[in-house]
């Protein structure tokens, strides 16, 4: 418990120490671009691939139901609402903590094993304004464009199931979104959640490079620790965002 | 200016409850190889951890420069290690940056030079250990030895006052040994610098080394030129420059009787 309570506080003197020393960072921003590449760009195969499927499974399963009730034209309402509000900002969280949030563990964790970290620290070069801010950055500008893009997949996988396979009416599929997602309510919401979402698993995944043991068991638990704790956070902060959302 | 660089002052330092240092006094002058040798686990290679201002002292102090490293600030502490080189046991090359990158590295987070002047000095740097024909490689491409030469440019990449070697021979063929031995000393020489080389390696060091120390048990067991320590009768230096197995340092590690244990049930 005592370790839990320290490894916390260390993990926010990171953050704090991040924020800090970003202003040095972004004087390079080449770096923090050169990481978005990494994070995001390389991410978006995934991304676009597991949106496009989610999209589809969406619209089978709404489709299944909402037709009992005589209202399958409101399948594009069902779909885009799943995926703005809740889908897209937790699906692309997780999959980002999987894809991009372990290959920066392991990435930082390897550096401070083969004393890259303790080099530049002798350079008198700050690893944090180095290595640690563009990566945060990165992850942070990345997550809400991953996410964007993801419920847009969705939803045109959505329509690829629903309007040209089921039959539903084109016109009624884009009338109905049109009519019924709120730019501030759900869009604005959603990416609000995935901007949280963004420093929650990048911050953990830094905190668990630049904390893990420096051996090859060490990197490896850390990265697994990095999946695990990122997702439960995820689905944690998600519920909590989701109520301070529906009350204001 | 004082005539020694770097001033170990009756400095202890313990980790974990364990005391690694006791009492150590050591100087280190301008323009001299000064080495640092003792067992595996003798604390040598804490000791540049502490002139690097890397960790604190638990008592005492170093000095680099006249300064109190441990007294400085953040900004003191960087300000005093822009005079140091380091080059560490396994390079410890930035595995994302090809040689050319890793050599201009310090010069273009720690200078303003233009990019012009940064590729004529790191070709200088690489030619000075040879491989300049080696610039583009990535630094998974190199030999152990050729990796130890980039991780030396980038040390002397800003003409640092104080150059430490971190087990600098540890893990190479003969030839590359002798390669990185002439260029510390050459290297120290040419750049008017202090060398600090912690090692294990007698034959090579004591090669190119004005002074030497030997850390054992927390202190310093002895001191001396190359010379003094070859011929010294002390029976810990004596067994270490000869390399023999048995005598102060024992070869079995403390344990319990070997005919009990044996004898015994309990599972290991």
């Amino acid at each position: 418990m005592i370790e839990r309570t320290w490894r916390v506080g260390v993990g926010a003197r990171l953050f704090a120490l991040t924020i800090i020393y970003s202003g040095e960072s972004f004087k390079r921003f080449h770096l923090t671009l050169r990481e978005i590449y990494f994070t995001g760009v390389m991410s978006l195969l995934i991304i676009v691939v597991s949106a496009f499927f989610v999209g589809m499974v969406l619209a089978l399963q709404g489709y299944n139901t909402l037709q009992k009730y005589g209202s399958s034209e409101a399948i594009g309402v069902l779909v885009a609402l799943a995926l703005v509000r809740e889908l897209g900002p937790v699906v692309t969280a997780l999959l980002f903590a999987g894809r991009a949030g372990t290959a920066i563990t392991a990435e930082i964790g390897l550096m401070k094993a083969t004393e890259q970290l303790s080099a530049m620290e002798m350079m008198a070069v700050n690893p944090i304004a180095r290595v640690v801010a563009p990566r945060f950055w990165a992850g942070v500008i990345s997550m809400p464009i991953l996410a964007a893009i993801f419920s847009m997949v969705g939803i045109l996988g959505g329509y690829l199931v629903a309007v040209p396979l089921i039959g539903v009416d084109d016109g009624a599929f884009w009338s109905q979104m049109q009519a019924n997602v709120d730019f501030r309510l759900d869009i604005v919401n959603g990416l609000i959640k995935s901007l949280v979402f963004g420093v929650a698993c990048t911050m953990i995944a830094l905190f668990e490079g630049f904390d893990a043991p420096p051996t090859a068991e060490g990197v490896s638990r850390a990265t697994t620790r990095t999946v695990v704790i990122s997702s439960l956070t995820v689905l944690a902060l998600d519920f909590v965002l989701t109520s301070f959302m529906m009350v204001v | 200016m004082t005539t020694n660089i770097v001033e170990i002052d009756h400095l202890s330092f313990g980790y974990k409850g364990r005391l690694l240092h006791q009492g150590i006094n050591m100087v280190f002058p301008r323009g001299k190889v000064v080495a640092i040798m003792g067992g595996s686990g003798s604390g040598k290679t804490t000791l540049l951890r502490l002139i690097g201002g890397q960790i604190k002292p638990s008592k005492g102090e170093v000095r680099v420069a006249g300064e109190v490293v441990h007294e400085q600030d953040r900004d003191g502490v960087y300000k005093l290690r822009r005079k140091m080189g380091m080059l560490f046991q396994h390079g410890a090359l930035f595995t994302d940056l090809s040689v050319f990158d890793n050599v201009a590295f310090p010069m273009r987070e720690l200078t303003d030079l233009p990019e012009s002047m940064i590729r004529d000095l790191v070709l200088m740097k690489l030619n000075a250990v040879g491989l300049r024909g080696a610039h583009q490689f990535m630094p998974a491409e190199l030999s152990g030895g050729m990796a130890r030469r980039v991780a030396l440019a980038r040390a002397i990449a800003l003409d640092p006052e104080i150059i430490m070697y971190d087990e600098p021979f540890a893990g190479l063929d003969p030839i590359s040994m002798g390669v990185i031995c002439g260029l510390i000393r050459s290297l120290n020489d040419a750049l008017g610098a202090t060398s600090i080389i912690v090692s294990h390696d007698v034959k090579e060091t004591f090669l190119i080394a004005d002074y030497v120390y030997f850390v054992a048990d927390g202190v310093v067991a002895a001191e001396g030129t190359p010379h003094d320590l070859m011929q010294s009768t002390l029976p810990f230096v004596h067994q270490f420059v000869h390399g023999e197995k048995d005598g102060p340092v024992p070869f079995h590690y403390p344990a319990a009787h070997y005919q009990t244990e044996l004898l015994s049930e309990q599972v290991v």
